[in-house]
């Protein structure tokens, strides 16, 4: 405790680095995913493939990723556009199987009844099928979310500021507390964005929490 | 690209295919830690899973119980169990065996709670008892979904034992973090290309048993 | 010989589907429990087989208490049809039909050459044994239910709405495939429906239920036809908007039969019965 209490600069600072390196891979796993998954929605076998894909993309580990990346970007391997590339390749592998589904989920019937009030396709998209297909994805974009924080440790090793520095920096100078904060932290941060998307789909999406009953 | 040419070079020296710290020593301790860790799990998950299926009782505690692990950085785990436990193996099976609880419980609770309702009923209006219907009904028509709970613990696992190197065990991290120390990236690179290539060998072969083992006459969902 | 003495079933959450119930069933009679969702009829089938156990009252079977009989044991000795087969899909047809006498440890050759012969029995090819139920039409899989409801031999049969999910023209011929299987069986039968018309086609008594599970009437389907007890029933068999009020009038020399808004419903033959 009094670790932590000496310290309280430099676990806002990894803090801070942290959430530097968790927003941007979950914003963009959620945007980028949408369109990929609308397009592979309107061809099965892009679907089925991509699917296929992401499932295996999920069972590689992370570490290796950070380390093969840089390969391909041209940036060191401390670096952290390396890291946020990674994971939002991680959070695509979760999140277009996820999106697909929340999409294919929106009643055929609906889309038919907007289209024959006359919706024009984009407006359809983004007035109607989007909306639907909302408490699903945000359900998708939750996960994105947890995992993401946590994996986001593991740059720690590499020498990636983050909260995973913590456990490095803890465990070779042997301060329990010091991993403790981390693990805490950590864990509070995923718990928190969960509670923050959870909230923001509610208003944004109020009618999805009178459903419950009936539906599904 | 030339330090990937490096990095199969690294590979495809012979000298690395033998001895105490050759390849084929590093992947055999890499897969006996994933098998310890995943059998205890479970050992502890299924039996605590399939009863939670079969009863609905304790549901709630389940889900909550898998969305908190995933929250829990696996990295922060080992190197706190390795703290308390000092070198050695309990610390990093420790680890792996509760980070592969949560696929375990959930594979084994879903797969029960996927089987038709009236299907259940059926068998226990014929007069099964209930550890019939469980090991009779429940358990093979459940199973891919068992299975699927223990792919995403074994893909878990060989992550996490690849991590636990860090703190002074075997398997193949060993590579990329004596890599790390020299800044030897090539063959950090060769120790990565060797870990992606064994989670996704046995990714794809727990998939394929998934397959075999589907009950014939049932139709996959 | 079934007898329900007094028996009410309420749940734990306060809803009660049965309020006080009795009926005696005797041996190798057909009695059809009949009322909409809501009128306890599969709770109060349930009870025979102990599926649900009573609140207050009991059932008797051949003047035992089912309540002091193993469940297990109890469903062994009973045969039960429910709407959707409940077949095992892991299972092939022959395997699911002798479900029961394998658990009674009956040997695997004895109990494959009885499923077969009583898919036989049920009007099914015995080939059709080595499928899976997912192979088989939905009246199909419901003659497997029941060729598996008799495998044990049991003197009672217990059906819950065993024709509900079948299309009209396969449940007449299923229906008619029951009445010739009881007429040589001779099993204590007690079949629930919703449909009125099913439920004076099984039945030799039938039972007409309320919400609740109290009786509205009770009798043989003449009697109910020919004397409602009240307003309720009569609606519920259809004679109140006289469906069931027919009259006789000849047309191009024929006695046609028409219902009481002289919509034709058929044609009167002399002495034909069948």
């Amino acid at each position: 405790m009094s670790w932590v209490l000496a310290n309280l600069p430099l676990l806002a600072e990894r803090l801070l680095a942290h959430l530097g390196q968790s927003i941007p891979p979950i914003v963009l796993a959620f945007v980028l995913a949408i369109p990929i998954a609308k397009l592979a929605n309107a061809r099965g076998w892009l679907r089925g493939g991509l699917t296929a894909g992401a499932g295996l993309l999920y069972a590689v580990p992370s570490l290796p990723l950070f380390i093969v990346l840089p390969i391909i970007l041209g940036t060191g391997i401390r670096s952290t556009v390396n890291i946020i590339v990674a994971l939002t390749i991680y959070g695509l592998a979760l999140m277009v199987p996820s999106a697909s589904e929340a999409l294919r989920a929106v009643s055929r019937d609906t889309l038919q009844s907007a289209t024959a009030q006359g919706y024009a396709p984009l407006a359809r998209f983004l007035r109607v099928e989007l909306p639907l297909a909302g408490p699903a994805l945000v359900a998708g974009l939750r996960v994105v979310a947890v995992s993401t924080v946590s994996l986001v440790t593991v740059g720690g090793v590499l020498g990636v500021p983050s909260l995973g520095m913590l456990f490095i920096d803890g465990f070779q100078r042997s301060i329990t507390a010091e991993i403790l904060a981390g693990i805490v932290l950590t864990a509070a941060l995923a718990i928190a964005l969960d509670l923050l998307i959870m909230l923001g789909g509610r208003l944004a999406l109020p009618w999805s929490r009178v459903r419950g009953e009936g539906v599904r | 690209m030339s330090q990937l040419l490096e990095a199969f070079s690294w590979l495809a020296d012979p000298t690395r295919w033998s001895g105490t710290d050759g390849i084929p020593t590093r992947l055999l301790e890499h897969l006996w830690y994933t098998a310890l860790g995943v059998v205890v799990a479970a050992v502890i998950a299924v039996p605590i899973g399939l009863l939670v299926g079969h009863t609905g009782r304790g549901r709630g505690l389940v889900v909550a119980l898998s969305g908190a692990a995933r929250a829990l950085p696996t990295l922060g785990l080992i190197t706190l169990f390795g703290l308390w436990l000092g070198i050695g193996l309990k610390a990093p099976i420790l680890a792996f065996v509760v980070l592969a609880i949560p696929s375990l419980l959930a594979g084994a609770y879903s797969a029960v709670e996927s089987v038709d309702p009236r299907t259940v009923d059926a068998a226990r209006a014929q007069g099964m008892t209930e550890w019939q219907i469980l090991s009779r009904v429940e358990v093979p028509l459940g199973l891919p979904l068992l299975i699927s709970g223990f792919r995403l613990a074994i893909v878990q696992v060989v992550a996490t034992v690849m991590l636990a190197s860090y703190i002074g065990n075997g398997g193949l991290g060993r590579f990329i973090f004596l890599g790390l120390q020299l800044q030897d990236y090539p063959q950090m690179l060769a120790g990565s290309i060797l870990v992606v290539a064994l989670a996704l060998v046995l990714d794809v072969a727990l998939r394929v048993l998934e397959r075999l083992l589907a009950p014939r006459g049932a139709a996959r969902g | 010989m079934i007898r329900f003495d007094h028996v009410g079933k309420t749940y734990p959450g306060g809803t009660t589907a049965v309020e006080d119930f009795s009926l005696t069933i005797d041996s190798h009679a057909s009695v059809v429990l009949v009322g909409t969702s809501g009128s306890g009829k599969t709770t109060l089938m349930r009870m025979v087989n102990r599926m649900v156990d009573p609140t207050s009252g009991r059932v008797l079977i051949d003047d035992e208490d089912v309540a002091g009989v193993d469940p297990v044991k109890l469903r062994r000795s009973i045969g039960y049809v429910m709407q959707a087969s409940g077949l095992l899909p892991h299972r092939t047809v022959a395997e699911n039909v002798a479900t029961v006498p394998l658990l009674e440890g009956v040997s695997r050759r004895r109990s494959r050459s009885r499923a077969l012969a009583l898919l036989e029995m049920v009007g099914l090819d015995h080939r059709l044994g080595d499928r899976y139920p997912s192979q088989l039409s939905g009246g199909q899989q419901q003659r497997v239910g029941v060729a598996r409801a008799l495998a044990s031999d049991p003197n009672i049969l217990l059906m819950d709405e065993p024709f509900g999910a079948v299309d009209p023209i396969v449940r007449a011929e299923l229906q008619k495939e029951l009445l010739r299987l009881q007429s040589e069986l001779g099993k204590t039968i007690l079949f629930v429906t919703h449909d009125i018309d099913e439920a004076f086609l099984i039945g030799e008594q039938v039972v007409i239920l309320r919400p609740g599970g109290e009786i509205a009437q009770q009798g043989t389907p003449a009697e109910i036809l020919a004397d409602p007890a009240d307003d309720f029933v009569e609606s519920f068999v259809g004679s109140g908007v006289g469906k069931r009020a027919l009259h006789v009038d000849e047309v191009s020399g024929q006695q046609v039969v028409l219902d009481a808004g002289d919509r034709p419903v058929g044609v009167l033959r002399e002495g034909s019965r069948s």
